[in-house]
């Protein structure tokens, strides 16, 4: 089996499992306040650390590229409540003008 | 539903689960249109560059059925990351089905396979369009609304693989870029609380801080531990 294979199938278990563990396991039974409110900060917490390493990551190194011009047109066209495929569609077509006016490093 | 209806309210009697799952259906269709759309960008991201490719995303869309996680997976893959980081990564950001599959738990009722199959239809929004106040759930529009959002995530991802491979390299000049803009978009509908804002700055800081030093995947799921402050007294 490939490692893409094994990535979907262990994420789509995994997922499944997650999911359904309350309703099969637990039932009524309520989880007690400090793990709820933990678990509940993970999804802001990865989503703003992929939302830093896809910006400023290349590899292990720290960089300023285009990238950045193009979270900021997304930021501008999320605050304007632009739908998300206009704000990828926008961010990408950013940081390729940057790219293609040769601002930054090549 | 049936097995609790001589408790039910009488305004509420009688209404059949069919009846609760067009109405549930009905509320998502804006919101489907949004979900099909993330669908359309993780299908047009699958197909090019190192992409996953076109089954394997169809898969996971249909099996995992959670858009940040999936973003997740494809984007420390792009990176280089390894694959117990890019699973670990996917499992944190979608550990939060957990508390939130605890709360309907009381409504999806009947045999344990088929609690786990109307598990899998809970994503934010359709336990958002479930949610009855005071901690009730219904299960008609739980389902309803989940058959339609995941009608618009499989079908917006096979739109946009289809559609990305005829693309080709000219799509892939700002690519790179698309990715932290869905994240944003992502991260926007989670910033729902003080405590919310405050593990998300935390965690893009430890991210960033480690980047540098370990390899890529890691820093994202070292960033769960910014989700510890909520174990901080307010």
């Amino acid at each position: 089996m490939s490692e893409t294979w094994l990535i979907v199938l262990a994420v789509g278990a995994g997922t499944m499992a997650i999911k359904a563990a309350g309703p099969v396991l637990l039932g009524s039974r309520a989880l007690p306040p400090p793990v709820q409110s933990v678990v509940g900060l993970l999804a802001p917490a990865l989503l703003a650390a992929l939302v830093a390493t896809t910006t400023f990551g290349r590899g292990q190194a720290l960089v300023l590229d285009e990238r950045v011009a193009g979270v900021a047109v997304a930021a501008i066209a999320l605050a304007l409540r632009a739908p998300v495929l206009v704000v990828v569609l926008l961010a990408a077509a950013a940081a390729a003008l940057v790219r293609f006016a040769g601002i930054g490093q090549a | 539903m049936g097995m609790t209806r001589d408790v039910t309210p009488p305004e509420e009697m009688g209404t059949p689960i069919r009846f609760e799952m067009r109405a549930g259906a009905l509320t998502a269709i804006p919101l489907a249109i949004a979900v099909g759309l993330f669908g359309v960008s993780f299908g047009v991201l699958s197909v090019s560059g190192d992409g996953m490719g076109l089954l394997p995303a169809l898969t996971m869309s249909a099996i995992t059925f959670a858009g940040s996680a999936q973003f997740a997976v494809a984007s420390v893959l792009g990176a280089g990351g390894q694959p117990a980081a890019a699973i670990a990564a996917a499992l944190l950001l979608n550990a939060r089905y957990l508390p939130i599959g605890v709360s309907v738990a009381r409504a999806l009722t009947g045999p344990a396979p088929l609690r786990f199959l109307k598990a899998q239809l809970v994503v934010d929004e359709s336990w958002a369009i479930a949610a009855r106040g005071k901690g009730e759930f219904d299960a008609g529009r739980l389902i309803g609304a989940g058959i339609v959002l995941w009608l618009a995530w499989v079908g917006g991802t096979l739109v946009g693989a289809i559609g990305g491979e005829r693309l080709g390299d000219p799509a892939t000049l700002g690519l790179d870029a698309a990715f932290p803009a869905l994240f944003l978009a992502l991260l926007l509908t989670q910033l729902r609380s003080r405590a919310a804002v405050s593990a998300a700055i935390l965690g893009a800081a430890v991210a960033l801080v480690l980047v540098p030093f370990t390899p890529p995947g890691v820093p994202i799921v070292a960033a769960a531990l910014a989700a510890l402050v909520g174990l901080v007294r307010r």
